[in-house]
């Protein structure tokens, strides 16, 4: 039955209300998909018996009544996620054979709401890259790579860092995927591969059991096909948390109700420092046409201004490493992972230290040690945190004229890999239009409008205010709509 | 901002990270380029603008100072690559 893979969470939740198949049907066809999608390299773990055991379980709960609002769901894990006694490894060489002994909050969540892991997928080492090119596990491919299966003509990448989620997603391997997103690891993917992915509002879903890299920016979200299912799937993931202490206690919404189709009067903001220098001229237009979009939905376009657009990067190139640094100095050897032995205790940190990072934490860990050392602090990291201030700021001032921020996710379509490789900075620009967001904690969302003139999908990024992730669903199931994209990746389960 | 060997050096040793010599001098390039790449922030007036602690506009809770979980020796030490009754195995730090 392949066609359940091609089947969106609420036509699958449909279906099984209505006895046309059983959870258990439903996750074969799924596992059986993961193993056609073998060589995308999305999957780090695969867990097709536990995924079995979970429909079965989720079937029994369907019958006695009590299915939850993600009954039977098969869905993948990114694998910084921990979860309880299957590897967990946040695509790193240091955390080999580590298997936690807890659940993490949103995996948790989900689980009580009836879903089920099909595995665990790849992204890039700590979640820090934009193409999924870090991993220790490999490089994910994207399903829109042309060309013969494993033979490709151009590996394209699928985005990262949760770039096993989105190939997973793309490929219909699974029915959604958790990402995480710190700069835009949720958003980026999501435009690469043509699917739906949302960052909530910093403190929506608790960071308990996940990997950290840096905390004061790192949101779980859903990375779906359709902005319902995001709806959906963000439902169950989200809600308050006593063991993180930036959880926010607020009620969750039921989003999937928010998705009216009525925007008539909604000022969107148009801003007008993300029409950066170099822009191509397609992604231009696909900016232009959402705006043309709305317009037609009854919303009103208001030009907008955040002035210190251009100091995000700068900014997150300061805070994100400092923060990772100081995250990662936990990996000693001791307590868990990877271990290299020394002449001494120093030696043995340095040389496990040495083994178990990649070269792109390596740098991140460095750089964020320097910007934190005695001497330096000031300048680089209060100034920092600064200027992250003013962009909080620019966010609060135009939420004052306008109801929702559109912007284009990303500055190109998908790169092929060895692309952009040779210089960091030019892959960190990757970011430009994700950062902001993600300095001011702000919900933020990537939905397909459509493919460049290379055939490859183009996000537009919406961005609300602080817990209005209901007007970025309503308004991005607008765009979903009007741009009824068709286009399908070449590969697919 | 250009760092030297020397100072990549001493970053990866406060880092607890051992970089064979023969990598510190591209590694140094590399910093560099971030950190000139960064120093742009200078250009920002920042007078009297408070360092962000927090995107949410919340004070931190406080919970009670009370035992509420515990008593899991077994699944702590069960991820510990070298371990021996009931605790980590360090390499020798006394003479």
């Amino acid at each position: 039955m392949t066609g359940l893979t091609h089947l969106t969470m609420a036509a699958a939740l449909d279906g099984l209300a209505k006895k046309e198949f059983t959870a258990v049907e439903l996750t074969e066809a799924h596992v059986k998909a993961v193993e056609t999608i073998r060589p995308l390299n999305a999957f780090i773990t695969e867990t097709p018996e536990q995924a079995l055991a979970m429909a079965k379980a989720s079937d029994a709960r369907r019958a006695k009544g009590e299915a939850g609002p993600m009954e039977g769901l098969p869905i993948a894990v990114k694998d910084l996620f921990c979860t309880k006694g299957v590897p967990t490894t946040a695509a790193s060489h240091i955390l080999d054979g580590f298997k936690p002994e807890y659940e993490s909050t949103v995996t948790s969540n989900l689980w009580r709401d009836g879903a089920v892991m099909l595995g665990k997928v790849n992204l890039d080492e700590f979640a820090m890259g934009s193409a999924n090119i870090t991993s220790h596990h490999g490089n994910v491919i994207s399903p829109w790579s042309p060309g013969e299966v494993g033979n490709w003509s151009r590996q394209l990448v699928p985005g990262g860092s949760s770039g096993g989620s989105a190939a997973a997603v793309a490929a219909r391997a699974a029915l959604g995927a958790t990402g995480t997103d710190t700069g835009g690891s949720i958003r980026q993917p999501a435009a690469f591969t043509g699917i739906v992915g949302i960052k909530p509002t910093y403190g929506r879903c608790s960071r308990w059991g996940v990997v950290a890299f840096a905390s004061s920016l790192d949101q779980a979200g859903p990375m779906t096909r359709t902005v319902e299912d995001a709806a959906i799937m963000l439902r169950s993931m989200c809600g308050f948390d006593p063991k993180d202490s930036t959880s926010v206690d607020m009620a969750v919404p039921d989003f999937r109700a928010a998705l009216t189709g009525d925007i008539r009067g909604l000022k969107v903001g148009i801003p007008k420092e993300y029409r950066v220098e170099g822009m191509p001229a397609e992604i231009a237009a696909i900016w232009d046409q959402g705006i043309e979009w709305l317009k037609q939905a009854g919303a009103e376009p208001v030009e907008i201004s955040l002035p210190h657009t251009k100091y995000a990067l700068a900014t997150y190139y300061i805070v994100a490493p400092a923060e990772a640094s100081s995250n990662l100095a936990r990996y000693d050897g001791l307590r868990y992972g990877l271990r290299v032995e020394g002449a001494s205790l120093k030696d043995m940190y340095e040389n496990t230290r040495g083994a178990g990072f990649g070269k792109e934490v390596r740098r991140r860990i460095l750089i964020g040690t320097y910007v934190l050392s005695a001497g330096y602090y000031d300048a680089y990291y209060n100034k920092a945190r600064q200027v992250r201030t003013r962009i909080k700021w620019d966010f609060d001032e135009a939420f004052k004229t306008c109801d929702v921020i559109l912007t284009p996710t990303a500055p190109s379509t998908a790169f092929a890999i060895g692309e952009k490789m040779d210089d960091p900075i030019q892959m960190y620009l990757n970011d430009v239009f994700t950062v902001p967001a993600s300095l001011a904690g702000l919900p933020g969302m990537s939905v397909p409008a459509g493919v460049g003139s290379d055939g490859l999908p183009l996000g537009l990024q919406l961005l609300g205010r602080p817990f209005d992730e209901e007007t970025i669903l309503r308004v991005g199931q607008v765009i979903e709509k009007a741009a009824a994209v068709t286009a399908t990746p070449p590969f697919m389960a | 901002m250009s760092l030297d060997k020397a100072t990549v050096a001493k970053i990866a040793h406060l880092a607890r990270i051992k970089v064979p010599d023969d990598e510190l001098d591209h590694l140094a390039g590399e910093l560099s380029q971030i950190l000139t790449f960064v120093e742009q922030l200078g250009e920002v007036d920042t007078q009297d603008v408070p360092p962000m602690t927090s995107v949410a506009a919340q004070t931190l809770r406080r919970r009670k100072d009370e035992v509420t979980d515990g008593g899991y020796r077994d699944a702590v030490l069960s991820n510990g690559p070298e371990t021996a009754e009931g605790f980590y195995v360090v390499p020798k730090v006394v003479e």
